[in-house]
């Protein structure tokens, strides 16, 4: 049996597809697995994001450090009543791997998949490892697509039953080198097959609207949707890493000078003061973000980032009027 | 050409527990052209483990001989007489050469002096840099004449990814001289390797695209790779029937 015809024209019939379709402008969220077998550590994070977030995005060893699988992970969250878009990266499985896991995640009620490269190997926990790339992200894309609307295998094999119905996602990082190629690198992620894209942080938006300009030439948003990638800074420290080691990532100083006032006048000996402070400039810096770019014209919602912060998400989806989350029937 | 770098002697010395007489063996192709296994190495490296192995109490008698070419049979066989008289072979060719000669005298105990690093360049002086990664299904018609397979850390064949700036990959190089990291102390004291700056395929596959007026080739999604023409099809191997040797008779 195929389930084609329970989505009702839907392709996957997840929530994050219902709501993006009804013309809403969608917020997900992130939920990292832990670098153990509590599942309760999942069911606590789950806890902070239910009802804020119309899906959450499980990380697949992000950066490349051993964690509880994204399947695992995204099942439990599926208990706690978060819906999962599951990642998936070609840096730790073969095309065999990656379809055996489609079919057990789809057969576990997981409705969205994230198509990424993955984080090399040398940035992780374990950098002697042998990495795979039998396919790269945008041919993970296309096998997607391919397992859901042909009905067949990487190699061509029909499924005779019960294909895998995934809403295909694929990531963007606009301010990524080669710059001019970035439009270009998202419209073969189109046409590879991604229904919805979601970006790196995006901090820089006077850049990110030129590349919105150019994806909008191309005729992209019309085709995918695009969310866009924020993230709110704990302190003045985290936005120059960004800056200096985060390839990708453009830091504009006008945000690194707003971090680094937001604790002008506190005393250096009054630590958690300080902290508070940088805290609840992060997430005002992050609220402002997510309006501003709510106004872009091909802008179809946002991805909040709030890593190992899961806390603040709440509090910025408040913030920028984005509650309650829509309930599409 | 094929590239490599020695051994430390310490681990070449590690291989010579079991024998008295040792034959270094230097191969006068790739290896002598990238200075790590020609007449001189040869010559050089008996010359430090005669010293060494002395000096630790275990003297060896070491001698050594360079052919033109390890890995062909013709030439193996003009060493006969050397190779016979030794316990113990180090040769100093790429991992072919070890193999030829291992296959050519099936009974002496043959040991690699070199690792063997990869198909590539002479940049300029002194610096090799890989560039090929022999797939067995060349795709540099559509890259431009830069391999991402060989070139791209992930093997992207639709890339770059979101690891580029700069025109930089964000995954860096250990830093080597002579084969041996080179380090530094870190802030806290601590010793670290000095990593450097690898560049992006992807960019100067694009930058080249781009100055060639071709960037049309990238815009076509590249399907999955057809691996089982490089090693996961299982050691590969070249028939001509062209060329086959008549059985006389």
């Amino acid at each position: 049996m195929t389930d084609q015809a329970a989505t009702n024209g839907y392709k996957s019939g997840s929530n994050l597809e219902k709501v993006l379709r009804a013309g809403h402008f969608a917020v997900t969220g992130e939920l990292g697995p832990p670098q153990n077998a509590d599942g309760d550590h999942i069911r606590e994070k789950a806890g902070l994001l239910r009802g804020f977030v119309d899906a959450v995005n499980i990380t697949d060893n992000q950066t490349a450090v051993v964690r509880m699988s994204s399947i695992g992970a995204a099942i439990i969250a599926i208990q706690e009543g978060l819906e999962p878009v599951m990642q998936m990266t070609c840096r730790d499985r073969n095309r065999l791997a990656m379809q055996a896991d489609f079919l057990s995640a789809y057969a576990l009620g997981i409705k969205n998949m994230l198509a990424l490269t993955g984080d090399h190997q040398s940035f992780g926990n374990h950098p002697t490892a042998k990495n795979v790339h039998d396919v790269d992200s945008l041919q993970l894309l296309g096998m997607l697509r391919d397992l859901r609307d042909e009905k067949k295998f990487d190699c061509g094999d029909p499924i005779k039953e019960c294909e895998p119905r995934f809403f295909v996602g694929a990531a963007a990082a606009p301010e990524a080198g080669p710059t001019e190629w970035r439009p270009y690198r998202l419209a073969k992620k189109v046409s590879a097959g991604a229904d919805f894209i979601q970006t790196q942080l995006v901090y820089n938006v006077d850049a990110f609207k030129k590349y919105m300009e150019e994806v909008r030439k191309l005729g992209l948003h019309e085709k995918v949707f695009i969310l866009v990638g924020v993230g709110p800074l704990k302190g003045p420290g985290m936005a120059r890493y960004m800056r200096d080691f985060v390839p990708g990532i453009s830091m504009p100083d006008h945000i690194i000078d707003r971090m680094t006032k937001a604790a002008t006048g506190i005393p250096k000996e009054e630590k958690q003061a300080r902290r508070d402070a940088w805290r609840a400039e992060g997430i005002q810096v992050c609220i402002e973000l997510m309006q501003e770019v709510r106004e872009i014209k091909g802008v179809a919602g946002v991805h909040v980032m709030a890593i190992e912060w899961e806390e603040a998400v709440e509090s910025i989806v408040e913030g920028a009027g984005m509650l309650p989350r829509p309930v599409v029937e | 050409m094929i590239t490599g770098e020695q051994k430390p002697l310490e681990e070449i010395k590690g291989f010579l527990t079991n024998g008295r007489k040792v034959l270094v063996v230097g191969c006068g192709t790739c290896v002598t052209v990238c200075f790590a296994g020609g007449e001189k190495e040869a010559q050089i490296l008996a010359a430090s483990l005669r010293m060494s192995t002395k000096l630790g109490g275990d003297p060896k008698e070491v001698s050594d001989v360079t052919v033109q070419r390890q890995c062909e049979w013709e030439y193996l066989d003009v060493i006969e007489k050397e190779v016979q008289e030794a316990d113990i072979i180090v040769s100093l060719a790429c991992g072919i050469g070890v193999q030829a000669m291992a296959k050519h005298f099936p009974e002496k105990w043959v040991v690699p002096g070199l690792n063997t690093n990869f198909l590539g360049l002479p940049e300029e002086q002194g610096i090799w840099t890989e560039q090929c990664q022999a797939c067995g299904d060349c795709i540099l018609a559509l890259t431009g004449g830069i391999c991402p397979i060989a070139r791209c850390a992930k093997q992207l064949l639709n890339g770059p990814c979101g690891g580029s700036e700069n025109g930089l990959c964000e995954v860096k190089r250990v830093k080597k001289d002579g084969g041996i990291p080179v380090m530094e102390t870190d802030a806290r004291g601590r010793q670290r390797p000095v990593m450097e700056d690898v560049e992006c395929a992807w960019h100067l596959i694009h930058e080249r695209l781009s100055s060639l007026g071709k960037l049309d080739l990238l815009m076509e999604v590249q399907p999955p790779k057809d691996w089982s023409s490089s090693r996961d099809g299982g050691p590969r191997r070249i028939v001509r029937e062209d060329l086959l040797l008549l059985d006389e008779g």
